[in-house]
């Protein structure tokens, strides 16, 4: 007897100290609601800026926020589902939605943005509004958008003979070329392709009009012709030396960007705020935007339909005060100020005609890119084939696997992890 | 005498050498922890800070808010390693000195399943303890770590060595079961549980799969847990990253300092066969 | 009345341990057991009925991933070049350690068996920008000894030697310590006799010191297996398994299954081939002692 009150009494102990402890961080408030926003690297960091103003608006409500690290943030979003802990609202990147939708895990949001004034379908660029969209309903508000575009260094790129960036893969090609033979630092490269980002090659297959997966996402199509031709010409790089193999060399890629180790990265938006603030002065006129090359002449090249979307989880007991919070960050207002604090491009028109961007010489690849973007299959596989192709990129990359056999092992890994969606659609 | 003499001198050099490798990597991390950013990414790699900041363990606790990891790291070891202590110091007694049925058939199955690797067992523990609702808890990592069976069979091993003729004393001066554990068997075996309590907080302190599979929230990670989350953003930030090492590694350094003796008997006494 | 309060001190003092051992260590062993033939994951999470028998199928699709392959042959490697490596070094530490020319041995005890008690992960990072190719301290070195630059992390021949060369340091004071103790356990007149005898150094180190050390050996290459097959937190922290997943390691597949993708049949199946080759490679160890002892 005694023995078991001891243990109740140091677990009960220990938890009265525990809630003592931290009974400093957690403010619950006695009337109004508390809600749990996650949001994911910089964007976690920087949008406590914007809640006081939220809080303000809305005295009954409290937002408690949480940063996760993007490299986690998948799994851990996974485990809180599967752990019943999941936030009110959530940043997810819009290519997990099938893959929340399929769990019941996030909440349709159509009733809610056809009371809302503020979020209106119309005010979104197209291409991104469609990869909330599921059958037709919507299941996520976009936040922020991201697509790739092509930085490279101006005065490289004029040393080797060109006046502007590439506009075709053929120009890519010889621009790379010439930037290889012609001189700089003992060792030096034209483009960099780290091994360790999936978006590249899947990026040039979108370009090339495949649909990467066919028979409505239940094969791999990974080995047809027109993924074929975007994976050759992706190996390429390496196997002409326009690219180094491996990554570590450049664990610090923005010194490397400056030393002219490369001179072409396919990067996304927050990497604008990034190179201002560690490009060392003399070279700040020295590197711009430009929108990706395509395949064929006069056609401009697609990128990725990428960034974050606000999503409500199905779990959540207090949806309305979520919505407000959804609401609030959607307000072109806030748009443009999430955009100064984190550098993400805003998924809104309206702030885009601002001085703040017509004045930015850097986002106008974006805004032009992001008229041609394409969206991954929308499959809750999607992520996990991606570090598939990843895999098998790097494997070519360093030509341990030749293109070909390359892409008919990913196809076969990738109908290994499709079989459960194919017995889900027959079954269901 | 000269031989020796000169053998005793390239002895102590090598073990010397040996000991500069062995610390070289802490120093470093030390060192570089004291940097301003963006220091330590130069070449040649400068070994001493050219001028020391304090700047890196700032941002630990403003900018990336270890402060409450530090605080979770804390809790959950202190807290394991009394709940356990507890629960394996009562059952390695019993083992040692009660006799029943089944008794050495018990022991020796637990024995044998020390070799199943505790991975085995992260699946379905984690489908249990979410059931539970304990997931993201401090409790999903309190629990499995209750009782372990290495814990068991350390106690039991010293217990062995107390004489029964002390038991059965107490016995007679009408000492109940639970007061001889109490006031003679714990009293007994204090260097033993000593040393075990220094083998739970650290293993506790250092541990890393669980925490990470259990523990959701950042709010919640233990320390090695959230220092792991931010090689992916901060990699740029070397000096940065080697302070959260520092913190990490220190308090670790120090209990080991402070109770070597404890610790390397317990390692003994765990190498010591049937 | 006696024997009945003993019982009950006795179910309390068992109690709470067995209790515990049982609901969260060996429930969930035979959980995973059945688990591994299931193809449990996440849908079935969120809703059972998306949850098959599928038999052996885990086990057989297992056989046939590469991945699995080149996981298992990366822990091997890291096993077979790495454990007798570090057990070498931990012998050398020791036999050094315990000679008479020493002075300061607590000392050198203390800074040996300094890193077996720091974190892992938290040394894993400071080994990784240890290993930077360009400013990395030991690149710096080594060009100091005319050898070019190698990329230790980036490079899929040099990553698992990299790894290995963490785990030795970090490992090496643990083992030495057992050996010290199994050191001092040989009686100092079997030296003295072999002096007199004749015997150099060297001698008495094989003809001696190896062989009474053997039990000790056994013991301390088993504990290390165990613990070299279970690879997770450097290759998580250092490599994610990469380069061309040359530091995927058996555990860091299983957790990447598991806990990354959901699919947790299949990462129970890993999960149970990890325990057979532990078990099987014990059971030889101590058949190999057993034949060696006659």
């Amino acid at each position: 007897m005694t023995t078991v009150r001891v243990l109740r009494r140091a677990l009960h102990g220990l938890t009265v100290a525990a809630s003592i402890i931290f009974a400093g961080c957690a403010r619950t408030p006695g009337d109004g609601v508390e809600i749990h926003f996650w949001a994911l690297g910089a964007e976690g960091e920087n949008v406590q800026q914007l809640l006081p103003e939220f809080e303000r608006r809305n005295p009954g409500i409290h937002v408690r926020l949480h940063a996760i690290p993007w490299t986690a943030a998948h799994e851990k979003l996974l485990t809180a589902y599967a752990g019943n802990s999941m936030p009110d609202v959530f940043q997810l990147g819009n290519t997990w939605i099938p893959e929340f939708l399929i769990l019941h895990a996030i909440e349709p949001l159509d009733t809610l943005v056809a009371q809302s004034t503020v979020v209106r379908s119309d005010a979104y660029f197209a291409g991104i509004w469609e990869t909330n969209t599921h059958e037709g309903r919507l299941f996520g508000v976009p936040w922020y958008v991201d697509t790739r575009v092509l930085f490279y260094r101006t005065d490289i790129v004029e040393r080797a003979g060109f006046s502007r960036p590439p506009r075709t893969w053929a120009e890519w090609d010889s621009l790379c070329r010439r930037i290889v033979e012609s001189g700089g630092p003992d060792e030096h490269f034209a483009m960099l392709l780290p091994t360790t980002e999936w978006a590249p090659p899947v990026i040039l297959g979108l370009q090339t009009g495949s649909g990467l997966l066919k028979d409505q996402g239940c094969y791999g199509d990974f080995s047809g012709p027109q993924f074929q031709k975007a994976f050759t010409f992706y190996t390429d790089f390496f196997r002409r030396k326009y690219a180094p193999v491996g990554q570590t060399k450049v664990i610090n890629l923005y010194q490397s960007f400056a030393e002219g180790y490369f001179a072409m990265y396919i990067t996304g938006p927050w990497n604008i705020g990034e190179f201002r603030r560690r490009m060392p002065p003399e070279l700040q006129d020295k590197w711009m935007t430009a929108p990706l090359p395509g395949p064929e002449e006069g056609k401009p090249g697609a990128s990725l339909a990428g960034g974050s979307s606000l999503a409500i989880a199905s779990s959540s007991r207090s949806k309305d005060a979520a919505w407000r919070l959804v609401e609030f960050l959607s307000e072109p207002a806030q748009q443009l100020v999430f955009y100064r604090l984190t550098g993400d491009l805003p998924a809104r028109r309206e702030p885009w005609s601002d001085t703040t961007f017509t004045n930015n010489p850097y986002a106008r690849a974006f805004y032009t890119q992001l008229n041609t973007v394409m969206a991954p299959p929308k499959i809750p596989q999607w992520e996990q084939i991606a570090m598939k192709v990843q895999d098998y990129a790097e494997i070519a990359s360093r030509e341990t696997m030749s293109p070909r056999d390359a892409l008919s092992a990913l196809d076969r890994d990738v109908n290994v992890i499709l079989e459960k969606r194919r017995w889900m659609m027959h079954a269901h | 005498m000269s031989v020796r003499t000169f053998q005793s001198i390239a002895v102590m050099g090598f073990l010397l050498l040996v000991a500069a490798t062995t610390l070289a990597p802490l120093l470093w991390m030390v060192s570089a922890s004291l940097m301003p950013s963006g220091q330590a990414n130069t070449f040649p790699p400068p070994f001493i800070p050219r001028e020391i900041t304090l700047d890196q363990y700032v941002g630990l606790f403003t900018r990336l808010d270890l402060g409450r990891n530090l605080l979770n790291s804390i809790l959950l070891s202190v807290a394991v390693t009394v709940v356990s202590l507890a629960v394996n110091s009562m059952a390695g007694y019993a083992f040692a000195k009660y006799r029943f049925k089944g008794k050495q058939q018990l022991f020796k199955l637990l024995i044998a399943s020390m070799i199943i690797p505790a991975q085995v067992t992260m699946l379905p523990l984690f489908l249990m303890l979410n059931k539970m609702g304990l997931i993201n808890t401090y409790f999903g990592v309190i629990i499995p770590g209750m009782a372990s069976i290495f814990g068991i069979f350390l106690i039991r091993q010293y217990a062995l060595s107390i004489s029964d003729s002390l038991i059965e004393a107490a016995r007679i001066d009408g000492a109940g079961d639970f007061r001889i554990y109490w006031s003679v068997i714990l009293p007994l075996c204090k260097p033993i549980l000593i040393t075990l309590a220094i083998f739970t907080f650290m293993g506790t302190w250092n541990d890393f799969l669980w925490p990470l599979i259990v523990m959701t929230d950042a709010s919640m990670y233990t320390l090695p847990v959230a220092l792991a989350g931010l090689v992916g953003e901060h990699v740029q930030d070397t000096e940065l990253m080697m302070a959260g090492s520092v913190m990490t590694v220190l308090p670790v350094l120090v209990v080991f300092a402070a109770v070597q003796k404890y610790y390397i008997a317990g390692i003994m006494a765990g190498s010591v066969k049937e | 009345m006696h024997t009945d309060s003993r019982t009950r001190a006795l179910v309390l003092f068992l109690g709470p341990a067995l209790a515990a051992i049982g609901l969260f260590f060996f429930v969930p062993v035979l959980a995973a057991f059945v688990m591994s033939f299931t193809d449990f994951d996440i849908y079935s999470l969120g809703d059972l009925r998306y949850a098959r028998f599928v038999g052996v199928r885990n086990y057989l699709q297992l056989f046939e991933d590469p991945l699995f392959w080149k996981a298992l042959w990366n822990t091997l490697y890291f096993l077979v070049a790495g454990g007798p490596l570090s057990i070498a070094v931990s012998l050398g530490a020791a036999v050094l350690l315990q000679s008479k020319l020493v002075r300061c041995r607590s000392f050198f005890r203390f800074v040996y068996f300094a890193p077996v008690v720091t974190t892992l992960v938290a040394v894993a990072i400071v080994w990784r920008f240890i290993y930077h190719p360009r400013f990395g301290v030991l690149n710096f070195f080594l060009s100091l000894l005319g050898v070019t630059m190698i990329d230790w992390l980036g490079d899929p021949h040099w990553a698992m030697p990299a790894i290995i060369i963490l785990a030795v340091w970090k490992n090496f004071g643990y083992n030495m310590i057992i050996f010290i103790a199994g050191l001092q356990n040989i009686p100092a007149s079997l030296y003295e006799a072999a002096s007199i005898d004749g015997a150099g150094p060297w001698q008495r180190f094989t003809k001696i010191t190896l062989p009474m050390l053997a039990p000790t050996t056994v013991f301390i290459t088993i504990i290390t297996m165990i613990g070299y097959f279970q690879l997770f937190a450097e290759p998580y922290v250092m490599t994610q398994g990469g380069p061309l997943n040359s530091t995927l390691s058996i555990v860091l597949l299983m957790y990447q299954q598991g806990f990354r993708w959901w699919n947790m049949g299949y990462s129970a199946a890993i999960a149970f081939v990890l325990f057979a080759c532990i078990l099987v490679a014990s059971i030889v160890q101590t058949q190999l002692q057993g034949r060696g002892g006659e």
